[in-house]
């Protein structure tokens, strides 16, 4: 990448962001209405959700980049694989953090075992594994693989998991697309709210990801440097 | 790929280290299980099923722990890399004999679960055996690829079943689910798409495991 494009990165998605995020929070503490019968709770409902979606994504991106790093090699894709990971595992915690505070006062309990929060939870658990993998098994060709693999791997398995936990019970509201096909959102209001939010996240998402992949970057160039000096 | 085989199962019947370890491991689980059930309580029979996979799986873990730490002493590994075969044709041995390993602990932890929650003997137990089989395959196919990971970590007795068990929830599900059916010699009926659940999930790790092993043995 060129050192403009680079520039144009560094200062146009934190402020970006930014915005984004405010207008968000805006939209969702003044803007739009509460839920006629859920209530002011609801409004959890509009990070809630874009948390979740990116944070598949997030870990989409990890398994994409897995996968073209065992098939073309180049640390560039190891180093997006595993910012994507990191990232997307504090995504999946707040979503984690976020679906219980709205199911306490509208299911009554924190946690049920529905489809979609077991799946949550078990990537969460997957990538939980990934990271610590890459601590255990150091810097390097040989952890990248590792984790890489595991990247690959989990990613193969999350349909396998989302079917039989969602055969096993499930209960979670399909909110944006219901089985009568009509949306759970009953004011345009509430759609465009959620549109600004998915926004800010999405950006939120783009801005760390970029920092985490360039501060690992230049770490890599630093320990090549080093190489160099040491090795002469 | 027979001969690697052949190699596993040789040292296993003039040690029997892990056919021994497996045993006791899901015997003790078993035990320990037990006395979580208050055996009066009608909830025992239902937790029989979830009980018995515990036992199958903690033991699976330990085998398959075992399955590398044997090559790695002795830089063993590094001989059977050298072998003039494909490395998926490596992996395919090492799930077959890891497999038949679990499946041969199943002969003693079955009967001992029956013993212990006082299962009717019936014909359904040969189909949880049978089920039990299908669940370890896939459990060999991902665990054998990630015993040869972990065993390379730092980490490597805890890195084993942190990476595997949430791999395979839907094997542990599907397997519950059956043979919550077969125990009380019901028919399947409905549990079909279980069993094909289960077979899917072999035949995907299979494939997956036995490309990626290359990248999970090289140096």
């Amino acid at each position: 990448m060129t050192s403009s494009a680079r520039r144009l990165a560094d200062s146009v998605l934190p402020a970006a962001a930014l915005v984004a995020m405010v207008a968000a929070l805006y939209m969702v503490f003044v803007y739009v209405p509460s839920d006629r019968v859920q209530g002011i709770v609801q409004r959890i409902f509009y990070f809630h959700v874009p948390l979740a979606i990116v944070t598949f994504l997030a870990f989409g991106v990890t398994a994409v980049g897995s996968a073209l790093f065992l098939w073309r090699g180049g640390r560039e894709w190891d180093r997006l694989a595993h910012a994507s990971a990191e990232i997307g595992m504090v995504l999946c915690t707040l979503v984690l953090i976020t679906g219980p505070i709205w199911a306490r006062p509208i299911w009554g309990t924190w946690w049920t075992w529905d489809a979609r929060l077991t799946t949550t939870l078990i990537l969460w658990l997957i990538y939980a594994a990934y990271l610590m993998m890459r601590t255990v098994s150091g810097p390097g060709e040989q952890g990248a693989r590792y984790a890489a693999i595991l990247g690959v791997v989990g990613a193969v398995d999350i349909p396998i998991i989302n079917r039989s936990v969602y055969w096993w019970r499930t209960i979670h509201p399909a909110v944006l697309v219901t089985r009568e096909g009509g949306s759970g959102l009953s004011d345009p209001r509430m759609g465009l709210t959620l549109g600004v939010s998915f926004t800010a996240i999405l950006l939120l998402f783009a801005w760390l990801l970029w920092l985490r992949t360039e501060s690992a970057r230049l770490r890599d160039a630093l320990e090549d440097m080093r190489q160099q000096v040491v090795g002469q | 790929m027979f001969a690697l085989l052949r190699k596993d199962l040789q040292i296993e019947f003039r040690t029997k280290e892990t056919l021994s370890s497996l045993f006791l491991l899901g015997l003790l689980t078993l035990l320990v299980l037990s006395f979580a059930f208050d055996p009066t309580s009608d909830l025992r029979g239902e937790a029989a099923p979830g009980a018995l996979w515990v036992a199958v799986i903690f033991a699976g873990v330990l085998g398959l722990n075992r399955s590398f730490l044997a090559e790695r002493d002795n830089e063993c590994l590094q001989g059977l890399l050298l072998c003039p075969v494909d490395r998926g044709t490596i992996y395919l041995a090492k799930v077959v004999a890891n497999f038949l390993f679990m499946l041969a602990a199943q002969v003693v932890i079955v009967p001992v679960f029956v013993f212990f929650f006082n299962v009717p003997a019936s014909l359904g137990l040969v189909g949880v055996f049978l089920t039990i089989a299908i669940g370890l395959l896939g459990f060999s196919a991902v665990g054998t690829l990630f015993a040869a990971i972990a065993v390379r970590t730092r980490a490597r007795e805890v890195m084993l079943p942190l990476l595997l068990l949430p791999l395979v929830v839907p094997l542990f599900i599907a397997g519950v689910k059956v043979t919550g059916r077969l125990l009380p010699a019901k028919p399947l009926g409905d549990m079909a798409p279980w069993l094909h659940l289960m077979v899917g999930f072999d035949v995907v790790f299979l494939v997956v495991g036995w490309l990626v092993f290359e990248y999970a043995v090289e140096e």
